[in-house]
């Protein structure tokens, strides 16, 4: 078995969670090496739990092009069976950009990993409707890690693990980091809440959002959304639960007319109590919901707004 | 300026999902296809761009079923030019199509490529990377808004948590939309019909591939149900049950 390569991640000066999960799942693997690029000294005092750290001095902003080409350097360096990157924004960047400048098989989406032989990814496609296993072959290749798919405390362990430092390739130079956006701050903190109350698409229009709003305030929660809710200009983004929205865990979340895409349930799978009321039967929510109601969801919360108040 | 954007088209997930015979993959025999949501941004950000300056944008799609009324519901919207890629595989995962697509699209010169930053199906990658490195352009993906200026494109880059970074990208570029400013349009049917009658939609074969990346997908299967969620049948029992975590 090869080294496997863990290519950390990092958002304005702190570590990804997701950073751990991956070593986690790597020493379940084999030898756990992390790339860090652009990264800290006190960074890799959090990398012990893995056996080696190869550093790349780069800007401290991640940026698709410039750390794209230091991952290729470092994969030239390390040689790896097989390389893990997080699902994300940046970590799917790095996965693509590796892929095709090496013509390395990649898998995204990727849930589970094995490596007995060949190299197999799990992975939840079609809105979690599916669940599709890739054989990649024997390595060198690349999987793509959902957020959340292994718990972190496996891989966190304090203690700087050796260090080797590659040199930062020049790069085409044709794509420039200019600034951080920070998000504007919310008239509501979803985060902090007990109770949510959240819709998705199955919501139907902008004027029924008024439904929820009325069983939220029986509950004294707060309204959440998923992603479709959001990009419609329905909801401000600080409602947005998900992959690129907010993580939240609050004691019962209520999801209406929300399917349970991957993206979403990253944001909220972690919530005490799910209660899903959906239309749809095979909905994916309703595998990761502790209780379910298949009916229409119009129903449901004008007689439970009722019934509570 | 020249914008090129690909369209594919993905089952709609509202349908039950059929798996083929040996369990490897859809069995689209039967399966209502759509197009891809975030391809429908990616077009509606080209158009935007387009009515906020001076651009020509081009629709381009892999032949395969119902493509033809892709892509005139895609001029009836405002693109310019529909062009249909013919003899590949419209299924195929996005490091072939990447390869097809960069075959079409090189010899069009375009400004800029704007590509749906990923579709229900992907298991092998995204489209907007791995067609940018065929091209050898640069590429930012997960893009929501952007603002053409001379030969800089300047995007914003979503992170987790509402964060965003701002790029600029040097053009010609690959740039994957998350989503366009505003909603996608619709095309109304009697649109799409006029167009229909009058419009052509160009041809291009798809040439040689040569070698290909590839992962195989071994297996495809429906989650396995239960253990999941307890179902309930009333709303006295939502009740119960908020009360006996403490909350109502």
């Amino acid at each position: 078995m090869g080294d496997i390569l863990v290519v950390a991640e990092h958002l304005n000066g702190q570590l990804d969670e997701a950073t751990f999960e991956l070593i986690g799942m790597a020493n379940g693997l084999g030898n756990t090496v992390v790339a860090l690029i652009g990264g800290t000294d006190e960074m890799v005092s959090q990398l012990g739990a893995a056996s080696k750290v190869v550093k790349v001095d780069a800007a401290a902003d991640f940026n698709p092009e410039s750390y794209g080409a230091a991952l290729g350097a470092v994969a030239d360096a390390v040689n790896p069976q097989v390389v893990l990157t997080t699902g994300s924004s940046m970590g799917m960047e790095l996965a693509n950009s590796l892929s095709a400048q090496k013509n390395w098989p990649l898998a995204v989406a990727a849930t589970g990993v094995s490596a007995n032989g060949s190299v197999k990814a799990q992975a939840a496609l079609f809105g979690g409707k599916i669940i599709a296993t890739t054989d990649l072959g024997s390595g060198p290749c690349i999987v793509a890690v959902v957020g959340g798919s292994a718990p972190a405390d496996a891989g966190r362990k304090e203690g700087s693990p050796a260090v080797e430092t590659v040199d930062a390739p020049a790069g085409a130079g044709k794509v420039h980091f200019k600034k951080l956006i920070m998000p504007e701050s919310a008239d509501v903190d979803i985060t902090t809440k007990d109770v949510l109350v959240a819709i998705g698409r199955g919501i139907g229009s902008k004027d029924d959002i008024e439904v929820a709003e009325e069983l939220a305030e029986a509950l004294d929660a707060a309204v959440a959304a998923s992603r479709p809710i959001i990009d419609a200009g329905w909801l401000p983004k600080s409602r947005q639960v998900g992959k690129s929205g907010l993580k939240v865990k609050p004691k019962v979340y209520i999801a209406l007319g929300i399917s349970g895409a991957p993206e979403h349930l990253e944001g909220m799978k972690n919530s005490s109590t799910i209660i899903a009321i959906n239309s749809d039967k095979n909905a994916p929510i309703f595998d990761v919901a502790h209780y379910g109601m298949v009916a229409d969801l119009f129903d449901v919360v004008e007689e439970l707004t009722e019934a509570l108040d | 300026m020249k914008i090129v954007v690909p369209l594919k088209q993905v089952p709609d997930l509202v349908e039950d999902l059929e798996l083929n015979d040996d369990g490897t993959g859809l069995d689209y025999e039967y399966l209502k296809m759509k197009l891809n949501e975030w391809d429908d941004h990616a077009l509606e950000e080209a158009i935007l761009t387009k009515e906020a300056g001076d651009a020509e944008v081009i629709a381009v799609a892999l032949d395969g079923e119902d493509v033809d009324k892709m892509l005139f519901t895609a001029l009836a919207k405002g693109a310019d030019k529909a062009v249909k890629i013919t003899g590949a595989n419209p299924y195929a995962g996005n490091h072939e199509m990447a390869k097809v697509l960069a075959n079409a699209i090189s010899g069009m010169s375009p400004d800029l490529v704007l590509v749906g930053v990923q579709s229900a199906g992907d298991s092998d990658g995204w489209l907007a990377p791995l067609l940018a490195a065929h091209l050898g352009m640069p590429s930012v993906s997960v893009v929501t808004g952007l603002q053409v200026s001379g030969n800089t494109v300047t995007v914003h880059k979503e992170y987790s948590g509402g964060i965003m970074a701002e790029f600029d990208v040097e053009l010609p570029g690959v740039i994957g939309i998350q989503a366009a400013r505003q909603t996608p349009r619709y095309a109304p049917v009697s649109k799409v019909r006029q167009i229909q009658q009058s419009a052509t939609i160009e041809e291009v074969a798809a040439g040689d591939l040569g070698d290909v990346v590839t992962s195989t997908v071994e297996e495809m299967k429906h989650p396995e149900k239960g253990g999941g969620a307890k179902m309930l049948s009333d709303v006295e029992e939502i009740v119960e049950v908020l009360k006996e975590k403490g909350v109502a």
